[in-house]
């Protein structure tokens, strides 16, 4: 299995305040990582050095090989990320956002129909195409963002709090989403979140960030038995509950 | 780049905006045509050899105000319209951070709604000039000749320069502020202060730095006046209706407002008034165009920058 994602010393200062402080982290082919940490922790920083939006302080990071610092239009081409409480323009219909976005992405005129379409079944949401996003759910927001992502056929998705503010069916449904994008088309995914037990649900690894500082990653089993005779099955939050204890 | 540019234009003509936009110059253009038909007459009366009578069509002053000045007044509020949410409104919408993360440069953002903006104000500024000298034509029934259309040409560049400015001006405060309201407010605060309170600002600092003790010391007087023309400069407005006013009054000669003349040379002047050639006009405004256009480069590259360089994190 092949690297994705690798940061050595990821380092970010905002003048004194330290957001992301030495991140050494790997993700690999076809994971689904769980980013977990409270509000501040520096998750989104590190999301957005990974994407070249934002330059790190110190240290490095490769992203599906390229460097974010020198590429970051090639990671974009190949990486669908999805900012917290992403926003849509209200006054186009969904297939034309979609539509938009495509042609940012350069993909064919010719083309653009079929995958707008291809992308609108992908997220069930193909008989909403022509509404306005005024008149979208919360839910249905959400899924025309994962919709974006598809468009341009990405080998990594980054989901900042793809599952905040829905409720538990819609949530639930957005969970076996990711979960099928990853098993059928062997998309890699990175999705950052606190709501832990969804997380437990559905992710094969996990890296907790507290204050900047990566304080655990591994699979939930490896967290559990990290430390022997503690009573309880490997349950995230008593995990994540321990790992803030600690620090 | 150009997805960005289709897109905004798309924007432009189908919002609302656009359709009072294009109310209000449909009305202009009526209005400024009835007031020069029913005053070019007056405007002609005394001239022994008129010649290029169609440029009265634009300069000629109605009731109210020539298309000359109402351009150079409203003119500033077409570019706040189309620039004034360039930036933040994309920003309220959380899709700012959405389309930075899309294969493409981040100036392209900021380009593509420029160019769409000076598109669409070009649209706006040659469809009104149009319309004049369609309305023109057949109200007054002069034919204008080719140095004529090349001044109306020339006036219709500067005008989208002028314009471009204050879009480039209003993209400015998208950027740096966040509230549609607030940037909208400051641009227009701009626009008023350079408009209306310039000149009040110029004779203030005039009478400052060089006070006129004795009235009847004509020295004095024109170092009172060249400081305050000074100041002047830095206002857009002034420096396009000095420009503008000699490109389309080819009866203007000098670039200063203060010329002392006694009775006899103001006669002999009158008698041997003559239009400049073209070129020559140009000669006269080209201080102003090139300041014109510095001040659209400058906030235009203000405005790069720092979007440029504006933390992600912050968008």
């Amino acid at each position: 299995m092949s690297v994705i994602i690798q940061t050595e010393g990821l380092t970010r200062r905002y003048g004194r305040q330290v957001a992301v402080d030495g991140l050494t982290m790997e993700i690999r082919e076809r994971e689904i990582f769980g980013f977990l940490g409270p509000n501040g922790a520096g998750k989104t920083t590190t999301i957005l050095m990974l994407l070249g939006l934002t330059q790190p302080t110190a240290g490095s990071a490769r992203v599906l090989g390229y460097d974010p610092s020198r590429d970051p239009l090639e990671i974009k081409r190949q990486v669908g990320y999805l900012p917290e409480n992403v926003g849509f323009y209200d006054d186009l219909t969904g297939r034309e956002n979609l539509r938009y976005i495509a042609r940012l992405n350069r993909i064919p005129e010719n083309k653009i129909p079929g995958e707008i379409e291809a992308a609108l079944t992908a997220v069930g949401l193909n008989g909403e195409g022509d509404k306005l996003l005024g008149a979208y759910s919360r839910g249905m927001r959400q899924r025309l963002g994962i919709a974006e992502l598809l468009i341009k056929n990405p080998k990594l998705l980054i989901l900042d709090e793809p599952t905040l503010g829905l409720d538990p069916d819609v949530t639930n449904k957005m969970l076996d989403l990711i979960v099928t994008l990853s098993r059928e088309r062997g998309i890699t995914v990175m999705l950052s979140s606190h709501l832990l037990n969804q997380v437990q649900r559905i992710c094969t690894r996990v890296g907790i960030m507290n204050k900047g500082k990566l304080v655990a990653i591994g699979t939930i089993e490896e967290l559990a038995k990290r430390k022997p005779g503690e009573a309880g099955g490997p349950n995230l939050e008593e995990i994540y509950m321990r790992y803030f204890k600690e620090t | 780049m150009w997805t960005i540019c289709r897109k905004e234009l798309a924007d432009h003509f189908s919002s609302t905006r656009f359709l009072i936009l294009f109310c209000l110059i449909l009305m202009v253009a009526l209005v400024s045509t009835y007031m020069v038909a029913s005053n070019i007459r007056e405007a002609l009366e005394g001239v022994s050899k008129p010649s290029q009578v169609f440029l009265l069509v634009f300069t000629t002053r109605g009731e109210f105000f020539s298309l000359v000045q109402f351009i150079a007044f409203f003119g500033p509020l077409l570019g706040i319209i189309m620039g004034f949410d360039a930036i933040n409104r994309e920003r309220q919408h959380n899709t700012l951070a959405k389309l930075v993360s899309q294969p493409i440069f981040r100036d392209a953002v900021i380009n593509g709604k420029f160019l769409a903006g000076v598109i669409t104000v070009s649209i706006a500024l040659t469809a009104l000039l149009l319309l004049l000298v369609g309305m023109g034509l057949l109200t007054v029934g002069v034919v204008p000749g080719v140095e004529e259309i090349g001044r109306l040409v020339l006036y219709l560049i500067i005008s989208i320069a002028y314009v471009s400015f204050w879009l480039g001006l209003a993209i400015l405060f998208s950027i740096v502020l966040r509230s549609l309201a607030t940037s909208a407010l400051a641009a227009v605060a701009l626009w008023i202060f350079f408009s209306f309170f310039i000149g009040f600002a110029s004779s203030l600092i005039a009478d400052a730095v060089s006070p006129v003790r004795n009235p009847r010391d004509p020295e004095e007087l024109v170092a009172n006046r060249n400081v305050s023309d000074a100041v002047n400069l830095i206002s857009p407005t002034v420096l396009y209706s000095q420009a503008t006013s000699s490109i389309l009054d080819p009866y203007r000669r000098t670039r200063s407002n203060l010329v002392l003349t006694g009775p006899l040379e103001r006669i002999s002047m009158e008698r041997f008034r003559n239009p400049l050639p073209l070129d020559q006009s140009l000669l006269v405004v080209w201080p102003y165009l090139t300041t014109l256009g510095a001040l659209t480069l400058i906030c235009f590259g203000l405005s790069y920058t720092i979007f440029m360089r504006q933390e992600i994190r912050s968008l």
